[in-house]
Order: C-alpha cells, then structure tokens, then sequence
C-alpha cells in the first residue's frame, strides 16, 4: 500500500522553482480527537468559610456563584464573608497562634506542613480537574505545574520549620504572629501554597481570602488540612469579594499582610496601611521585557516566547509581554512566532491536548478585547492564527502585535492576557533601556548564545527575576518577587521566609 | 591562522546555521509526549507508522532466509487489509539481491541497503561508492550512507559534502539516506550544522537520518527535533523539501506517535508520509501491529500472536 | 587689637559641591548658651528635588564600584573624621552635648563606619544565595541596590544616627539624600566637608538642612526615591506611608517615641543592608 505516499499530491515538489514563498500545512491531516480529563474533581455543591478547623456558614446567609469559564455553567455556591466572618477568622488565627501554633516546636510543625505536601499528591489529579473547571486554564497546566508545584511549595518549606535559626545568620528569628493573605486568581491552588507554606513554617498563623473567581481549591485544601489534622485555627479562609479583601487587609489584628494582584490594588492596601506597624509583602503587576540578541538559539527562543506570553493564557504577572527583538533577525523571528503559534490548541480546558484555555473571566475577556483594540486602533499590526474558538465560554485567540513603539498602551500597560507586542532594538544598551524603560520590575528574559552579555544584562535588568535562555520557570527554592512598582518582599527561597518572621 | 582553522571553520557554521540550547529542546520535545493521541486519532497514527517503517535487520548473522521472512513481514505485516505495508526493508549490501528476489520487482516495498562502509564508514571512497553501486546493481532503491564524521569535527566541510555528492551520483536514481550518526556528533549544534551541510548537497526528497543504531544512542525526541527544525528552516528558506529518518531506539508505538506528532507540530502535514518521514526499526513493527489489534479488539496482545516477534517469554 | 576671626558660612553639600538653598532662605542656628552661631541654610523641595538628580547621576558609578573600592571609601571616610574628631566633637558641644559625650558620639560614628566599611564584600555572601532548582538550570540570587534612598535623621545623636541610616545604604551602592536634624544640623554640615575629602564619589551622599514640615511631603511622593527610612513621629509617617504608596517605595521607618539606643551593638546590622537592596534571581539552562 503506497497509498499513503501517492494521496499526498505535495509529496515532491519541484525544487527551486517554486512560484510562491514555501510554506507549511498546518491542516486538519491529522486531527486529535478530544481527549477530556474524566477524573473526578469531588466538588461540593456548596462551599463554606473555613474557619478555626471547621466549615462554618457565613454570618450573612449569603452565597455566590462560581461559575465554570470554559462554558460558562455554575460549578458551587460559595459563601459570602461579611466583616463579622473576617473578625471570627482572625480571632480563631489570634487563639491557635498563641495557644498552639506559635509555639508548637519547629519539627512538628514540620510534620504538618509534610503531611499536607503529601495529602495534597495524594489528591493530585483531583485537584487539577478542580483547579481546571474553576479557573479555565488548560489541564496539562494545572495537572503538570499548579498542583506539583503547589505540593512541592509545602514539602520545601516544611524542612524549613525546623532549621530557622539558619534563616538569619548573626539573628535569631521569631514569628510575626498572625498574617493575612488576599491572592488572586490567575494560580489559586499554587498562591494558595505559596503564602501559606512560608507563613506557617515560620510559626504565623493566616487568614487567607482567595480570588472571588476561584475559590474551590482553596475550599479543597482545607479539607486536606482537616485530614492532615491540622491544629484548628492555623489557617482560615474568607471568600467573597474587593470588599472582604480589604476588611482581610485592613484588620487591626495582623501583623504581617502579603497580597499579590495588580498594582493598584496594592498602592490602594498600602495606603490603607498607611501609618500601622504592619509588615508587607507585596507582589504586584508586570510587564516584562522578554529580549532576543541575533545569537540566541531561534527555535528556543521562539519557544520561550510562547511559553513567556501564552501560559496560563498570559494571566501571569511575569508574563512576557513585551518582545524585544534585535532588529537584524526581527523579521525571522517573527515569522517563526506566526509559525508557531499556529500549532496552538485553543479551546477546552479539560482537554488534555489543550495549550490555551477559557480566559478566566468575562470581565478579564472584556478588558483584553478592550486593549487589544486600542492595539488596532494605534496601527500596531495584529496577527491571529484562525483557530476554532468553543460557542460558549470565555476564550481569546494568541494574538501578537508587531512593529509596537514604546509608548504605546499595549506596550505600557498590563493586558493579563494572550497578547504578545513586538517591539526592536539594535543595540545592547537600546534594549537595556527599553526593558527597563517602565514603572515594573517584576522579570526579564534575555536570549543569547554570549555568557558575559547574559551576566551583563541580568545585571542591568531592573526586575527581580531574570531567566536567561528559558522563560516561565519556578521553584519553592528560587525566590520570586519585584523591583519597583511590581512589588517589594520575596517569596520563596531562603529570601521570602524572611518576610515573614521578625529578627530578636 | 584562526580564520582557516578547523575550530574558525565551525564557528563560522554555527553562526549562520545558529544554535540549539539543550535544554530548551528537550523541554519542548517533552510536550510532545503529554500530547493524548486517542481514538480514531491514534489509528490513523498507528497506520500511518507501520507505513512509515523501514523494516531494519542489520547483523553478521543475517541469511537470505531471514531477508527473506522480512520480507514476507513487509509485504504483509497482518493478516487485516487494512494494515498497510511498510516503507522498505534495510538490509546489507550482500542481502539486497535476496530481498529482491523475495519481494520480487512489482512491489511498492523499496529496498534499502546500508552502503559505504557501514556503520564507521571506515573505507576507502572508492571502495564506498563501490559498494553503493553494487547496491544499486543489485535492486537497492535507496541507499542509507553514512557521513565522514571524523571530517566534521576536524571542520574539514567540503570533504565532508564532497564524499556525500560522490555517492548520490553513484545512487543514480536511488534515494539517498544520509546518516549523522548523531551520538558521534553529540552536541544538538553539531546535529543541527551537520544536517545543514547534508541537505545543501542532497536532492529533494533524498532523507537526512540519526543514526546506524549501532552505537550507544541513537534517535531521540530531542536530535529529531533538531533534524526536524533544521529541515523545515532549509525549507521555508530554499523550497526543497527533505525526508526525514529518525533511527534506532525506537521501539513502541507510543514512542512512534510521539516522534509522528513532532513531526505534525513542526513540519506539518506535508511530512506526514513515508515519501517525506521513516522510521528505521525493527521491532517497532510489532508493537504497532499489537496496539492496532488492541484498538480493534479491545484486548491486550501478547507479543508471540505477531511474526517475526524477538520476545519469547 | 585682637584679629577678628572669619567665620564660616554653612553651605549644604549635594552633588559634591557645597552650596546654599536655592531658595536663599537660612535659619538662624543657636549655640547652647542661646547666642547667635551661623545661618543654617532652609532647604525647599526644590533642592531636595536637585539633590535627587544628583544621587541619581551619581548612583550607577557608585554601584558599579568594586566592593572592595567602596570598602576603602568608606574606611576613608572614617579617617577624615577621626582626624577632624575636635572639631566635630565642637560641632555636637554646639549642640548642647558635654565634651566627654561628643568624643563619644564621634568615635562611635567613625567606628560605625568601619563596620560598614568591612561589610561591603561580604554582605553578598550572607544574604545571597544559589538556589537548588528542581530542574536543569542554575540558579543564584544576588543583591542589588535599590537606587535612591531618603533618609530623614532624628535630632538625637545627630551625628551617629545620621551616619547610621546612611552608611548601611551606600555601602551597597544606593545613594542617600538625607534630611539632618532640624535642630542640630552643623555635624551635618560638618560631616559634609569630610565627605568631600573622603573619595566618596559626589551625589553619593547629599546632606539637606531645613524643616521637616517643608521637606517630608516631599519625600514623601518624589517617585524617584526607592525607600525611605528614618526617625519619625506618627504624623510622618502616615504621610510618608501614604506618599510611598503612589510609587511602591519601600519604607523603614522608626517611630520617634520608641528609645533608639543608637550606641549599642544592635544598632548596626547586615539586615540593615539588607533592608535597602533588591534581590535579584537569574536562571539559566545547565547544557551543552
């Protein structure tokens, strides 16, 4: 049977002598057929505050939806917080800091915080499917990163709670007490890990309110904490939304508030804490150069860029939204992106060949087309592979703008979505400039074959992470955090437990 | 002085070749294999790579009688119709006459044969271009060669390009094979270069390869990556297509996938077809043959139901 | 007849120079007896706002230094002080202060420094760190100055406490434009003329003199300044907090009503370093 060679009419085509540019047949040849995640994500028809080891129903009566992005169809009832919850959070958080927590000796806290690192793998698949219908992102995402890292944040800050005199060389640290947490909803289960695990190794108790959008997997991890026989109090979560974030922050019980989300939010806590003895950590907005030299290995590059702009649906902070490209390989570049990108699988979340999923929210899809046309109204030339995109839910094509100059908006401001803008440079010091030419200063990426020039530039790069040669990379070890107005404090790593204990 | 040295002469290549970062491409080749080929997807990929096999037998001890049971395989690897044949069969120079007269002159089943020396390449031109034209005489289609690996890392190129233009005039109108033999290679730069100096002497359709299978490693998502990648800038920068032949190493179905959706996402639909992508295997055959019988039957196959199994247990 | 001695016009010293307010405004500065001593120059935003553009000029030179050389500046630094120790133990006497407590507050000024002096190439090595990833790439994380900090300096110990805000700032490359006590500014002014001798770069260092009131809405909301730290009253710093929210500075600041023994040894520390640097993480694939 040459069958298979004699149907492809294109099989041998005469060499040299094309009449048009060569191109590749991204077609429909080989179609994947769906392949849904069908683990079952064990979810409650309605979800409680957690509050001093117990679900307890909001003061108020009153539940919220949280609604599914990919289709649009509600997922739970969530319960409502009132300010009355908030002060039942914080006193349960007051009572097991000083009855239990704080002063519970560093190895069994460890065996907590262990034991949850292990419950959490345990439930793993669960988790993702969870994570997946709640907040849109794709499967392979939160099967692969969300819930490994998550679990892999609580085991690396466990072995911590024990070895803490060795956080502080010359200092002996101690627990701030009881901390309050608001974190968005672009990684609900990971901030969730995130805050939480370097907050409890240290000896603080939390109060943690997740995104009103995507609540369930906090709600879950409670329930891991309940198996995990965690002391009643140590953590509690508040759900709803803007408002209860800020009854969260502006509680005169904490002494320590870390929030991550948008920078005006952040300049809205600070001022609200303007004038208190609270400790902060804020880890706020972005809008990262990702810079590629003429020497850089193309294909991994091109690689980087996807993954820097279209992981998670560009809903990440460090996101690398602004491409700087050396002018002499620009045009390659940019045509290997378009290539690229048109192998992209937009589309169900659940399903696990998926790369880009549901934009998380209708408010988020609102603002992105909101962006990306004053994109097109600046005369920023946009591109659009011309994938399927699902009838219902919330879904955005990867688009990439070229020929962008620094001053314009989507160069400027943080879109949170799948738009990459593309702008050039000639020279080192020109990129330098332009990466740095920005009130952010979250990250950076650089790509070039030069080992001094990499050490050049993440020195000169005002941002506090750096990846050179990859993009989108973490780990609990590795610290993360800004410069400038995307931030101040560090999480993960030795450096962010320090922001969470004070030296005596 | 430097300009002429080998080391200058290589650096020149990569320059405008460019470069891979190793661990780039291996992050990326690792998506392939998280990619869920199911259903009606993965029949069309299991078929398609049984058409795609070069169905390899490589030893000191082959006989006419194995090149011939091999053939027989080639012809018919099952009993269902709808199972297409395979690509080729690989055989030695002195088994090529034997394949021929078993699979006889009327057959879409090409013969290709492993000339020049193989796998070290280690002779005299002559004697090589000899080889690949006793080859040929004999009924080879195709002729897998492999390069002067020595000559690449002394950066002595045009000795490299000029012994594999030898033996594509000395193919005539055979498909020309050209072997890497990546792990002697060992950097993805090198794959990457090498792959650049083979396809500016070949001719379209003509294949770039891994690997002899005869060394420690031998194709790998990653150093089909690189081939891939290579391939379709020489492509999209001269309108001639390649053929690619990952081999060795490769051995179930679920590794053949992988390699077909590499292939899907980086070359697109063009190369999904044994004119333009092979796989050198021998017992990869098999386990496609078990997974399509899995899919149509819904059982687990146990290796000895297919001919030709190695596995006795 | 006795010589009627010259006496000295206080200028401030920003940018390496010495100059008076651009707004030509002075205050009056009194000794301890009450007599009339000299005119303090009344600084205004406008040069704070200067002094800013020359921290800023002078910053990345500054950071660029080896952190041996900086080490030796400021080692310098301590030398021209304790060669001048008379005559600023007179500046501190001035102040009210006995002889036997301004010996004191300049020794442990100059002492300050060269603990700082010796911290510049060591720093990186405590609070900096490789990282284990779990994936193929190295990973460090490194410091870096911040850029800009304010500095407003309490009224007492107007030498040691202003020289322990500034010196764990620059002794990682940020540059300082302070604020000296209100009430006791010559050790400041003093302190500005052995900066000028020390090899400290200009702008490295920019000393202001003048009123709180006038100066901290300033310093509050100039968007340059990256951190702010200092010893203030509540007031103060709600408005410096409010104020630094606009632009996410970071801020330090001790509460005038809390006792700051400013000669003990907790008084110095390499988390007061730590507390204006940036902390920066680079990865990079481990490949060949």
């Amino acid at each position: 049977m040459p069958a298979l060679t004699a149907a492809k009419k294109s099989s041998r085509p005469a060499a040299r002598s094309v009449p048009h540019a060569p191109e590749l047949i991204f077609g429909d040849l080989w179609e994947f057929d769906p392949a849904p995640e069908t683990a079952e994500p064990k979810l409650k028809s309605r979800y409680d505050l957690f509050i001093n080891g117990q679900f307890v129903a909001p003061k108020g009566g009153k539940y919220f939806d949280s609604n599914n992005p990919a289709n649009e169809q509600k997922l739970a009832e969530i319960a409502l917080a009132s300010p009355a919850d908030v002060d039942a959070a914080y006193a349960a958080a007051q009572r097991a800091y000083e009855g239990v927590w704080g002063k519970m000796p560093g190895r069994e806290r460890a065996k907590y915080l262990f034991r949850i690192a292990r419950l959490l793998q345990d439930r793993a698949r669960e988790f993702a499917v969870a994570e997946t219908l709640d907040g849109g992102k794709p499967i392979k995402e939160s099967r692969d990163f969300d819930v490994p890292m998550a679990a892999a944040h609580f085991f690396y800050h466990a072995g911590w709670a024990d070895k803490l005199d060795y956080v502080a060389p010359g200092r002996r640290v101690a627990p701030l007490g009881v901390v309050g947490q608001v974190i968005p909803w672009n990684f609900p289960l990971l901030m969730c890990a995130w805050k939480l695990a370097p907050a409890l190794a240290m000896g603080n108790t939390v109060v943690l309110k997740p995104a009103e959008t995507t609540s369930i997997t906090a709600l879950k991890l409670a329930e891991v904490f309940q198996d995990a026989g965690l002391p009643p109090g140590v953590v509690n979560f508040v759900t709803g939304a803007g408002e209860i974030g800020a009854a969260v922050m502006n509680h005169p019980t904490p002494a320590k508030i870390a929030f991550t989300g948008s920078t005006e939010v952040g300049k809205i806590i600070m001022r609200g804490l303007a004038g208190t003895d609270k400790k902060m950590t804020m880890e706020l907005g972005g809008k990262a150069a990702n810079i590629v030299f003429d020497d850089a290995p193309l294909d991994q590059a091109v690689e980087g860029i996807i993954n820097g702009i279209f992981f998670n649906q560009g809903h990440v902070c460090c996101a690398g939204s602004r491409l700087l490209v050396q002018e002499s390989i620009a045009e390659k570049v940019l045509a290997k992106l378009k290539t690229r990108i048109r192998t992209l699988r937009v589309g169900d979340p659940m399903d696990k060949n998926t790369d880009i999923g549901a934009i998380n929210s209708r408010e988020q899809l609102d603002r992105i087309t909101a962006l990306v046309a004053a994109g097109v109204k600046e005369g920023n030339a946009l591109y659009q592979p011309s994938c399927k995109l699902p009838a219902k839910g919330f879904y955005f094509r990867p688009t990439i703008f070229s020929g962008v100059s620094m001053s314009s908006r989507i160069a400027r401001e943080e879109i949170f979505g799948p738009v990459l803008s593309v702008l050039t440079f000639r020279t080192v010091d020109e990129a330098i400039e332009k990466a740095n030419n920005t009130a952010y200063g979250l990250s950076a990426g650089v790509w070039t074959d030069k080992g001094s020039r990499i050490l050049k530039m993440s020195t000169e790069l005002k941002a506090g992470v750096v990846w050179a040669n990859t993009y989108n990379k973490f780990d609990p070890t590795s610290p993360f955090g800004g410069y400038k107005e995307s931030g101040f404090g560090r999480e993960g790593g030795r450096q962010g437990l320090l922001d969470y204990c004070k030296l005596v | 002085m430097l300009a002429r040295s080998p080391q200058a002469a290589i650096q020149r290549l990569f320059d405008e070749v460019g470069s891979v970062d190793q661990v780039g491409i291996e992050e990326r080749v690792a998506k392939y294999g998280t990619r869920s080929i199911k259903k009606a997807a993965k029949l069309w990929g299991l078929k398609t790579a049984v058409s795609m096999v070069d169905l390899t037998t490589l030893e000191g001890k082959d006989t006419p009688g194995k090149v011939a049971s091999l053939c027989q395989k080639a012809l018919r690897p099952h009993d269902d119709p709808a199972i297409p044949q395979v690509a080729a069969v690989c055989v030695y120079p002195a088994m090529v006459r034997h394949a021929r007269r078993a699979l006889g002159s009327d057959t879409a089943v090409r013969i290709a044969s492993v000339a020049t020396a193989f796998p070290s390449g280690q002779a005299p031109l002559k004697t090589r271009l000899a080889e690949v034209k006793a080859a040929v005489a004999d009924g080879a289609d195709e002729i897998d060669m492999v390069i002067n690996r020595g000559a690449f890392l002394a950066g002595e190129f045009g000795l490299m390009q000029d012994e594999i233009a030898a033996v594509m005039q000395a193919c005539g109108s055979a498909t020309l094979k050209v072997i890497l033999e990546v792990s002697e290679l060992e950097t993805y730069d090198n794959i990457r270069a090498a792959s650049f100096l083979a396809m500016r002497v070949i001719r379209p359709g003509d294949f770039i390869k891994t690997s002899t299978g005869k060394t420690s490693l031998n194709a790998t998502l990653g150093n089909n990556q690189v081939m891939l990648e290579a391939i379709r800038d020489f492509y999209l920068d001269t309108g001639t297509s390649i053929a690619m032949k990952p081999a060795g190493g490769i051995r179930t179905a679920k590794q053949a996938l992988t390699f077909l959706v590499a292939v899907k996402e980086t070359l697109g639909d063009a190369w999904l077809n044994n004119a333009r992508y092979r796989f050198g295997a021998s017992s990869l055959l098999n386990d496609l043959l078990r997974q399509l019988e899995k899919e149509s039957t819904g059982a687990y196959q146990a290796p000895y139901y297919f001919s030709e199994a190695a596995e006795s247990y | 007849m006795s010589r009627l001695p010259i006496t000295k016009t206080p200028k401030v010293y920003v940018g390496g120079a010495f100059i008076r307010s651009e707004s030509a405004r002075v205050y009056p500065l009194k000794d301890a007896a009450g007599e009339f001593y000299a005119n303090i120059p009344q600084c205004t935003r406008k040069d704070l706002r200067n002094a800013v553009e020359a921290a800023a000029k002078a910053g990345p030179g500054w950071a660029k230094r080896t952190a041996y050389n900086r080490g030796q500046i400021l080692y310098r630094l301590g030398e021209m002080i304790e060669a001048r120790a008379g005559e600023m133990s007179g500046a501190l006497i001035l102040g009210g202060a006995t002889p036997t407590a301004a010996a004191r507050e300049v020794a442990a000024s100059v002492d300050r420094l060269i603990y700082y002096a010796g911290w510049t190439d060591k720093y990186e090595q405590v609070l900096g760190n490789v990282n284990p990833v779990a994936a193929p790439y190295f990973n460090f994380t490194v410091t870096e100055p911040m850029g800009i900090i304010g500095v407003i300096a309490p009224d007492s110990a107007p030498l040691l406490a202003l020289i322990s805000l500034v010196a764990p700032a620059i002794t990682s490359g940020n540059t300082v434009v302070a604020l000296a006590s209100t009430t006791q500014p010559y050790p400041a002014i003093l302190l500005g003329e052995m900066l000028a001798t020390s090899d400290l770069p200009g702008g490295v260092v920019n000393l202001l003199t003048g009123f709180r009131k006038e100066m901290i809405p300033t310093f509050a909301t100039h968007t340059h300044l990256r951190a702010l730290s200092g010893v203030v009253n509540a007031e103060e710093r709600k408005n410096l907090a409010l104020g630094a929210a606009d632009s996410v500075k970071r801020t330090h600041l001790l509460k005038t009503e809390d006792k700051h023994d400013w000669f003990a040894d907790t008084a110095q520390s390499v988390y007061a370093i730590r507390e204006t640097l940036e902390f920066k993480t680079t990865w990079h694939p481990v490949g060949a």
